[in-house]
């Protein structure tokens, strides 16, 4: 049985009760692992309050950080900082040489890009080619799809077709999340894969980028995290005790 | 013709009546489809109950995955935020009314 992902919610972490019907509703929705974005700053307390609520929904809670850098410079810096405090990183290339950096940099797990401003979507075969090579992600956020209307619904399905086709011919992964930051723009995990046919995403792609590769991701991320990780693909499997 | 049996749930903040839930799905649709797609849809609503806020709506097999992401464009009935949801889908209607969620 599938393990639905949906990597990206966004409640406004000061309202509890919208967290907790966001929270609820994915659970009920199907999907077993979901991503909040989180502001970097989040104290421990209301990271545990996240958790509680989760385990309580049945669901599993995978601490993601959003940026949004201006400068290549800026990003790094970011990175530098909160890589290791956070499970996913996704990055808003707002600038080519900001997306050019992230998606050379294995730091980086989810590349976004404007939804509103298609002169802003920088992923070409160039930058799919830096991405393919630093294990990074093309992230699309549905609510993006779902609450545009008439000519910017036209380019945007235009826009991430010609994306979706790219990311196919250099192998990178395509993550599909919602995006949401209420109820109403929250769907199920078949309903975002029938609404990715509108881009020519096949089904069985679909239904991937919605479990395996997300999930991939998360898991890659939790035993990087891991205190037993010394490097990739060398961890401690036992420790002396000295005494 | 084959056709296909969907299971909706429909949730908005006002009462939506039957003709409401019928005029969303066939914008959502004419949106996104055009009148061509919506013409090989065949596209009818069979059931609703605004009580349980559930639907059933009949299309044509090859255009389920048509009609399946119009549904679920549908952001807003009578200019008020609302959202539909797809259940479960069959061949036919006694086996979609067997299921546990109607």
């Amino acid at each position: 049985m599938r393990r639905f992902v949906d990597l990206h919610l966004r409640p406004l972490i000061k309202e509890p009760n919208q967290v907790e019907k966001m929270i609820v509703k994915s659970s009920e929705m199907g999907y077993r692992l979901i991503g909040i974005s989180l502001p970097p700053d989040i104290t421990l307390d209301e990271v545990r309050r996240l958790q509680k609520i989760c385990s309580d929904a049945k669901i599993d809670l995978v601490m993601r950080a959003d940026f949004a850098p201006k400068t290549p410079g800026e990003l790094l810096n970011n990175l530098r900082r909160f890589r290791r405090k956070f499970e996913v990183i996704s990055v808003m290339c707002i600038s080519k040489p900001v997306a050019r950096q992230a998606a050379k940099d294995r730091r980086v797990d989810l590349l976004s890009f404007s939804a509103m401003d298609l002169r802003r979507r920088f992923f070409d075969s160039a930058e799919a080619e830096l991405a393919s090579k630093a294990l990074s992600c093309l992230e699309i956020d549905m609510a993006s799809l779902l609450s545009s209307k008439g000519f910017s619904r036209i380019r945007l399905l235009s826009g991430l077709r010609k994306e979706v086709a790219t990311a196919r011919r250099f192998h990178v992964p395509v993550i599909i999340s919602s995006g949401a930051t209420n109820e109403y723009l929250m769907r199920g995990p078949y309903d975002y894969a029938f609404l990715a046919s509108s881009f020519d995403m096949p089904l069985p792609l679909a239904l991937r980028a919605l479990s395996v590769d997300p999930l991939a991701i998360v898991e890659r991320n939790r035993e990087k995290l891991s205190p037993d990780s010394v490097a990739e693909g060398v961890r401690i499997i036992r420790r002396k005790n000295i005494v | 013709m084959r056709r296909r049996y969907l299971a909706l749930e429909v949730i908005g903040e006002q009462p939506i009546s039957e003709k409401d839930i019928a005029n969303a799905i066939w914008n959502a649709i004419l949106q996104l489809f055009g009148e061509y797609g919506a013409s090989k849809a065949n596209l009818t609503l069979i059931e609703y109950s605004s009580q349980k806020k559930c639907a059933i709506v009949r299309c044509s097999h090859k255009a389920l995955e048509m009609v399946r992401a119009s549904i679920t464009s549908i952001t807003e009935i009578n200019e008020k935020p609302a959202a539909v949801h797809v259940l479960g889908v069959s061949g036919t209607l006694r086996a979609l009314r067997k299921r546990p969620f109607w």
